[in-house]
């Protein structure tokens, strides 16, 4: 009877290519479902067997905490949702300003390890070779506790163009203080508009008739004029707070202005000069990859050592610099989770640390914080997939 | 095809039989276990001089430390049979729930939260602590009145982090938090001058300031914001476990109460006072029987680690660094206007 079953089922599937296809992927998902739920479940009846509170409702309770720096509004009578809302773009601002370094960087020196002149391409590589080979969470504790902390106290703060205060509680400069703002962001927007669709003209005009407007000059001139007219019309002022030297009892500290915390300044630079060298090499790698015949083509019709590179060398090694480089941003925006050590305030300290440790929700904390690493992670990639398939070669 | 479908068809055997091996029947019976194993899984802190502290060999000692000791000397016979686990605070209950650890003995404030909230139970307290502040005296700040726009440092997953922003938010005063993960590096964040404070409980800013590079340069402010409640910790759930732990640190609180130290014990064994015959365990004393225990396992306790006196004057009292004077102060006996207070010994 069994048998008979099977036969059929096997005739059937048989004659279904597609149920065939699909059927065994369907199962392991099936299977692969009830693996997770036996051990959520597990899980949790053997928490609530030994007492635990389980559930995400503490995300709406007051987290009585304070954090030192944030990009909202935050206060300890606000939510656990709010403070992993202030550590989540706490580590988004690391990872971009570390990213955005990290490249310049990367590519600077990748180019430089290429150059001819021995002094040049022997400095990139002794900078490369130096901090790729260095533990980061070393890297980290160097620059924090070795190099920050030989910062003077508030009141020798070592002063850079006489409004950059440098000391040991941070870098203190001074804040914009905008009148009617949103007007000269309006201005900036059509300026952009009127800048992009400029461009697409001219690129036309030069695709029709050949004709060769002097495009960068006029863009620069629009960029320049439109908001200094909307500045001028509508009244757009622009002050600066300068921070100030302030004592109390016999402590001196800035007030005023920006503070950018030493946690932040010792974390992106680590992040950028490590990161930077495995870019430095996915660059090197690139621009070895193509072939010496593309550079002599290009010269043999007369184009000049500038345009080989920014015409016919860099579009063709983006194209092999841009998959590695995006793990590389992967990596950075991940490493940023070292931050605990230093006390700077992204998701992993202020969420993983001490939210978790108030609540005792380590099952929830846990996974939200995977989950949005995950998220992270995956928004950079789709990101930079895009970017490749923009650049990729397109066939005409 | 065949085959794909004996595969799944054994997989579907294998997540059946995982579901209905679910139990855990080991959990609840950790006095049993520790007696098989042959030695206390004991949670401690990551170095903090007086409450648990390892030396350069490697050897752990401290009021926290002997809390395990006792357990040890009660359970195993012997209070040398314990395995110390350094924890940081925030690794710490995590630990005991999931059963690294059976005794959480590491300077952990008994809250409501923590009693009620997370799995755990507080067995009593061995050390009453508070907490203060500690400044450069070159900062001439006197009082914690004198704190309005500090940078603080201090760790994080601690009721400090807590007590610090109900203190600055009812004074109405402005301050940064500067939190790490290690007691170390707060410490050598605020040593180079990055905060103007440093606040955790008050014995473990006077342990912390002997690691500074220049002790004397610094001052604990006088007042106490908060209530620190410190004590040994166990799993919820397991209560043959949970009493053995509560009574091996009574009993040296109640030793001490009796004059009973690990020097004058072996003479005290002929005494007459019923209180001192329970608790040492003389002849015809039968405490040991409802914790599952031998009748000896107070003695060994007294013998082998000590009373609560000895241990505060050898770990934290006025001739070791740390220095934090015990008379006057909630660590005091009862009888001497402290807070320290044992249920009897009967």
């Amino acid at each position: 009877m069994f048998q008979n079953v099977l036969r059929s089922f096997n005739l059937y599937l048989e004659n279904n290519p597609k149920v065939r296809i699909y059927f065994p992927q369907g199962i392991l998902i099936l299977l692969l479902l009830i693996v997770i739920s036996y051990f959520s479940f597990n899980a949790g009846t053997n928490m609530s067997s030994r007492g635990i509170e389980t559930g995400f409702g503490f995300l709406k309770k007051k987290a009585q905490f304070d954090i030192q720096f944030s990009l909202i509004d935050y206060d300890g009578g606000m939510s656990y949702g709010r403070a992993y809302f202030v550590g989540l773009l706490n580590t988004i601002l690391v990872s971009v300003i570390g990213i955005f370094f990290a490249t310049i960087l990367g590519f600077f020196f990748g180019i430089l390890r290429l150059s001819s002149n021995p002094l040049a391409s022997g400095l990139a590589t002794g900078y490369i070779e130096l901090f790729r080979n260095i533990s980061l969470l070393l890297q980290i504790f160097f620059w924090y506790f070795a190099v920050l902390r030989l910062l003077p106290p508030p009141e020798n703060s070592l002063i850079l163009f006489d409004f950059v205060f440098a000391n040991i509680k941070g870098i203190y400069i001074p804040r914009f203080d905008w009148t009617n703002l949103n007007y000269f962001l309006y201005g900036l927007l059509l300026t952009f508009i009127i800048v992009y669709f400029f461009n697409s003209y001219s690129k036309n005009l030069r695709n029709k008739t050949g004709k060769q407007i002097p495009n960068i000059i006029i863009s620069l001139i629009i960029l320049l004029l439109i908001p200094t007219i909307v500045a001028l019309l509508f009244n757009v002022k622009l002050e600066f707070i300068y921070p100030e030297l302030k004592l109390s009892k016999n402590i001196y500290n800035y007030e005023g202005g920006v503070t950018i915390i030493p946690e932040l300044i010792a974390l992106a630079f680590s992040l950028s000069l490590y990161t930077s060298t495995f870019i430095a090499e996915c660059v090197r790698a690139g621009i070895l990859g193509i072939d010496k015949g593309q550079k002599e083509a290009a010269a043999s019709i007369g184009l000049s050592k500038n345009q080989i590179l920014r015409l016919i060398v860099i579009p063709q090694a983006l194209r092999i610099i841009i998959p590695p480089t995006t793990n590389q941003y992967l990596n950075l925006t991940k490493n940023s989770s070292l931050a605990a050590a230093i006390a700077y305030p992204d998701i992993v300290l202020v969420f993983a640390g001490t939210a978790l440790m108030q609540t005792g929700r380590a099952i929830e904390i846990v996974s939200i914080t995977m989950f949005t690493y995950l998220t992270l992670s995956i928004s950079i990639s789709i990101l930079m997939n895009w970017y490749n398939k923009k650049i990729s070669i397109t066939e005409r | 095809m065949k085959k794909a479908i004996k595969l799944i068809c054994g997989l579907s055997l294998f997540a059946f039989l995982l579901t209905s091996c679910g139990g855990d029947s080991a959990k609840n019976n950790t006095l049993e276990a520790t007696k098989k194993q042959g030695f206390v899984k004991c949670g401690v802190s990551q170095g903090l001089p007086g409450f648990s502290n390892a030396d350069e060999a490697g050897k752990w000692t401290g009021l926290d430390v002997d809390v395990c000791r006792a357990v040890a000397a009660a359970v195993l016979g012997d209070s040398s049979k314990v395995k110390y686990t350094p924890l940081s605070a925030k690794e710490r209950f995590t630990a005991l729930q999931a059963g690294d650890i059976d005794v959480l003995s590491r300077n952990t404030t008994w809250t409501l939260e923590r009693d009620a909230g997370i799995g755990l139970t507080f067995v009593g307290v061995n050390f009453y602590d508070g907490q203060g502040f500690m400044v450069r005296k070159s900062s001439g700040i006197t009082s914690v009145n004198g704190l309005n726009n500090t940078k603080v440092c201090t760790n994080t997953g601690t009721t400090t982090e807590l007590n610090m922003r109900d203190f600055f938010k009812s004074k109405g005063f402005k301050y940064e938090p500067v939190v790490f993960e290690k007691a170390d590096e707060v410490v050598a964040a605020y040593d180079s001058g990055r905060c103007d404070t440093y606040t955790t409980d008050k014995s473990g800013l006077a342990a912390q300031r002997t690691k500074m590079k220049n002790p004397d340069e610094h001052v604990v402010l006088p007042e106490t914001i908060s209530k620190e409640p410190l004590g040994p910790v166990v799993r919820e759930g397991d209560s043959a476990w949970e009493d053995v732990v509560r009574w091996s640190l009574n009993v040296m609180i109640e030793a001490e109460e009796y004059g009973v130290t690990s020097k004058n014990i072996d003479n005290m064994m002929s005494t007459e006072n019923p209180a001192i015959q329970r608790i040492i365990g003389a002849e015809g004393s039968k405490t040991g029987a409802g914790l599952g225990l031998d009748n000896k396992w107070s003695y060994r306790i007294i013998k082998q680690v000590g009373n609560y006196g000895e241990l505060y004057e050898k770990h934290v009292g006025a001739n070791t660094p740390i220095a934090l004077p015990r008379k006057g102060s909630a660590n005091a006996s009862w009888r001497n206007g402290g807070a320290l207070y044992a249920p009897p010994v009967r």
